[in-house]
């Protein structure tokens, strides 16, 4: 059983994922990341099939970088969703589909949008201010519900990702560590949940708390 | 058909036409979205929904743009609500065997011509594979299908003007999904007129 969360906001998205790897009722790992930085500003957190994730997760982040090199700019949230929602959508009536569900989200720097796509392994595809995929979506979902307001601020957003993940951790039988990311104008940031204050933690860390970008902009000579 | 639910619904009104679906996106019981439009213009007097498989939506979705601008490239006019409900039906067609699991209904109006001066506002649904229905009063699919049809038949009346047709699919269409659990969430109302289209989103039971 996994469990991930997605929460936007004003200038900022978050992303939340269970951090355990298993099969059925064992548990083989509790430090799998299962978050992926795919760009400079973007970042998606994956599910599902044992093997399908990663491979697709890799397959998203070649290619995302392929058209990062070829036009020295990377591909914004709301196109990356299309393409991978298409790659997922083309599997799905394969020979071999890939069962993967993820959650997309990007911030937008040339509009200073934050952007949350839910994506199943169906191909279908939600633009939502906050979701969760797998036991969150029974649990936590509510909790989204009555606290999530338009425009909340980092700290706020942080409040509401930890009583989702207290919530789980209620209900749940399960024992589940979540990892944590924020994505705002500046960049990735890890952010440590367990923490009192995360965002000072994260402010203070500076670039320590910076997830390392996959894709760097190449310097060519060319500016975009 | 139920995994994501939602539902569509077209009328026809004097010299208008109306088309109106829900918002709600599902995965079985659980809500996921309350914004995913299931209807889509093709140019300012043609219209469609796709009430389904979500997945599919966006797939024949996309298929139909582009085909829809290679027709309008090619032929260096709109396409006619007559010929789209042919393109889209030989393009579930298609899938005969593996299909899309939609149920499209198209609304619009034809543009008089010399050869056909005097044109009747248009509806058509199909089936998951194109068999196409053009009725003569309104069209009805989705998971709220029969609740629908029950709504649309009591309510509905011959040569409504824009106004009241507009009140005639929203009522329709609200009441409808009221009784469906995996149908409402709000709705979305298009009515086509000759000179403009009046789009009006519809607040409604959140439960």
């Amino acid at each position: 059983m996994e469990c991930s969360f997605g929460l936007t906001g004003k200038d900022f998205v978050l992303l939340a994922a269970d951090t355990s790897a298993g099969r059925s009722i064992i548990q083989m790992k509790d430090d799998e990341n299962k978050i992926k930085a795919l760009g400079p500003h973007i970042a998606m957190a994956y599910g599902g099939e044992a093997g399908d994730t990663n491979n697709f997760a890799d397959f998203v982040d070649r290619n995302l970088r392929l058209y990062q090199i070829r036009n020295h700019t990377p591909l914004l949230p709301a196109a990356a969703s299309a393409w991978i929602r298409r790659s997922l959508a083309e599997s799905l009536r394969s020979r071999h589909p890939y069962s993967v569900n993820l959650m997309l989200a990007g911030f937008d720097i040339t509009d200073s949008t934050s952007h949350l796509y839910w994506i199943d392994y169906l191909g279908t595809k939600a633009i939502v201010p906050y979701a969760a995929h797998g036991l969150g979506q029974y649990l936590a979902l509510s909790t989204m519900d009555k606290w999530w307001t338009e425009g909340v601020d980092k700290r706020e957003g942080i409040e509401i990702l930890k009583k989702c993940v207290d919530e789980v951790g209620k209900r749940s039988t399960l024992k589940f560590k979540f990892n944590c990311i924020l994505i705002d104008a500046s960049g990735i940031h890890h952010i440590n949940l367990d923490s009192s204050d995360p965002i000072a933690e994260m402010e203070q860390a500076g670039k320590a708390a910076e997830v390392i970008n996959p894709n760097p902009p190449l310097d060519v000579g060319i500016t975009a | 058909m139920e995994y994501n639910g939602g539902s569509v619904v077209a009328m026809i009104g004097k010299d208008c036409v109306a088309i109106a679906s829900d918002l709600r996106l599902g995965q079985q019981s659980v809500g996921v979205a309350m914004n995913f439009e299931k209807v889509f213009p093709v140019n300012d007097k043609l219209y469609y929904g796709l009430p389904g498989l979500a997945t599919d939506v966006y797939t024949l979705r996309e298929q139909l743009r582009f085909r829809v601008n290679m027709y309008r490239m090619k032929e260096e006019r709109e396409i006619t609500p007559k010929t789209f409900t042919h393109l889209l039906s030989s393009t579930l067609y298609e899938k005969r065997f593996g299909p899309y699991f939609l149920e499209p209904v198209v609304a619009g109006l034809t543009t008089p011509t010399e050869l056909e001066p005097k044109p009747k506002p248009f509806i058509s649904t199909m089936d998951t594979i194109g068999c196409i229905t053009t009725p003569k009063d309104f069209a009805v699919a989705g998971t709220a299908q029969d609740k629908l049809y029950g709504m649309a038949e009591g309510l509905w009346e011959p040569d409504l003007e824009p106004e009241d047709l507009f009140e005639t699919i929203s009522q329709t269409l609200l009441n409808a999904v009221d009784r469906d659990a995996l149908s409402g969430w709000g709705a979305i109302v298009h009515v086509i007129t000759h000179d403009k289209v009046i789009t009006r989103q519809l607040r409604s039971r959140m439960d």
